[in-house]
């Protein structure tokens, strides 16, 4: 039997080890129904999940289910939206009482003084111009003063077909603004023209993700591996989809067998009642889902399968730690 | 000297069952060493673990707490476990 030390160096034992028993159970909220900005491309607009359930405003419900998800053996809350930053009082009670993450567009500063250790994902979509074609606005200008040189937060780049060629720029200013970047693919939910991925520009991007991860090694939070995976949907001789996805809520998930999958993983809609299907919208075609979290999860739940070679050992160490990293369960 | 005998037959119907349920390749129950750390070098993961769990609790009629988890790490330990619990 391959055992892991018999693939590793002790250098990468130390690494193996440092992650192995982190056990990570994380779940999704949405904490508001509305938001400052209406991307299009949006999952959460797009597919009417605003209307699926009515946002609860009673603060005191909020610490209550909270509580009772950390019980339930949540230490990972992931806050999306809408804008989470638009209820910083419910992002509060959140950071109170569990590991917490905010995604945002950044256009909210969240309070250093309240919350001083929050990790905060802020939303890229591009340069100035494709920001404006697709949010309405550039809203790096705002995010990158809010954020300039805070080690809690990082840039959520979701780099669509029309950035391929120009991520260095990106990147370069973000580096620039003392954060560090991760990067995702645009699963053109909307399906706006010229946004949708063609074989050929994933095999290009690829080589620009991996590119932008050897030229700012200190700046881009990520792995070749991961960049094969998001690019590919493929991962050892396994294909991602629905038979696949682990980010798919627990008590809705009708597959039987189910594969490898998130343990009590739920994604909340804000009445705190209503669960949604998968970490995204319901609505998407699984067969041409990008969600970067899903595909690293695919990576992270299946690890025994990759204990059969050294390379494929270290690629998931890799992906593991980007996403302990990006949720502070690593230091940078 | 039948308590020996018990205990390394539990052992070995232990690691029996983690090679089935996991489809553990190239080992045998007789060659599957016992202080083996589960996460560290085989690699278990706790949806691994809850597999295994509840094929146990079904074979020795035994209830598995999920917070009892962390401290079963090698199938030794798993096997004290089981005896402590049948003893209760
Ligand atoms: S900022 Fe985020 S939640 Fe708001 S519309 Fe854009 S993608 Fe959707
Ligand atoms: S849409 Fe994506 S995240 Fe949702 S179930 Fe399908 S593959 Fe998984």
């Amino acid at each position: 039997m391959k055992t892991v030390s018999s693939l590793l160096d002790s250098e990468w034992y130390k690494r193996y080890k440092a992650i192995s028993k982190l056990n990570i159970r994380s779940s999704i909220y949405d904490v508001t129904n509305r938001c400052n900005l209406r991307c299009k491309g949006c999952f959460f607009f797009s597919s009417g999940e605003d209307r699926a359930a009515q946002e609860e405003m009673d603060l005191s419900r909020w610490e209550r289910f909270i509580d009772r998800e950390k019980a339930r053996g949540v230490n990972l809350a992931i806050l999306i939206g809408g804008e989470p930053t638009l209820c910083m009082d419910r992002v509060a009670a959140f950071y109170d009482r569990l590991p917490s993450f905010c995604a945002t567009n950044g256009l909210i500063k969240v309070p250093r003084e309240r919350l001083p250790d929050m990790m905060v994902g802020i939303s890229l979509w591009g340069d100035e111009e494709d920001e404006k074609l697709l949010r309405g606005k550039d809203t790096f200008s705002v995010s990158s003063r809010n954020y300039e040189g805070d080690p809690h937060a990082y840039y959520l780049y979701t780099i669509t077909p029309r950035q391929m060629g120009k991520t260095e720029r990106i990147v370069r200013r973000i580096r620039d603004a003392g954060l560090k970047v991760h990067m995702q693919l645009l699963s053109n939910d909307e399906g706006v023209d010229a946004f949708s991925w063609q074989p050929s520009q994933l095999r290009d991007i690829r080589a620009e993700m991996d590119g932008m991860l050897e030229m700012f090694p200190d700046t881009v939070i990520s792995s070749k591996y991961y960049h094969r995976i998001i690019t590919t949907g493929k991962m050892l001789d396994r294909t991602f989809g629905w038979n696949e996805c682990p980010s798919v809520t627990q008590p809705l998930d009708p597959r039987d067998p189910k594969p490898k999958h998130l343990i009590g993983f739920i994604r909340w809609a804000c009445d705190l009642k209503t669960m949604h299907r998968c970490c995204t919208s319901a609505t998407r075609d699984c067969a041409t889902c990008k969600d970067g979290a899903a595909h690293m999860s695919w990576v992270m739940v299946n690890k025994r399968a990759h204990i059969r070679s050294e390379q494929d050992l270290k690629n998931w160490i890799e992906v593991y730690e980007m996403f302990a990293k990006l949720y502070q369960f690593l230091p940078w | 000297m039948n308590r020996e005998k018990d205990k390394t037959d539990r052992i070995l119907r232990i690691a029996e069952i983690m090679i089935n349920e996991l489809k553990l390749e190239d080992v045998t129950p007789a060659s599957f060493d016992p202080d083996m750390d589960l996460v560290d070098e085989v690699g278990i993961d706790s949806m691994d673990l809850a597999t295994v769990a509840l094929v146990l609790q079904d074979e020795y009629g035994i209830r598995i707490d999920e917070d009892d988890y962390p401290k079963l790490t090698t199938v030794r330990l798993i096997a004290e476990y089981i005896e402590e619990k049948l003893s209760e």
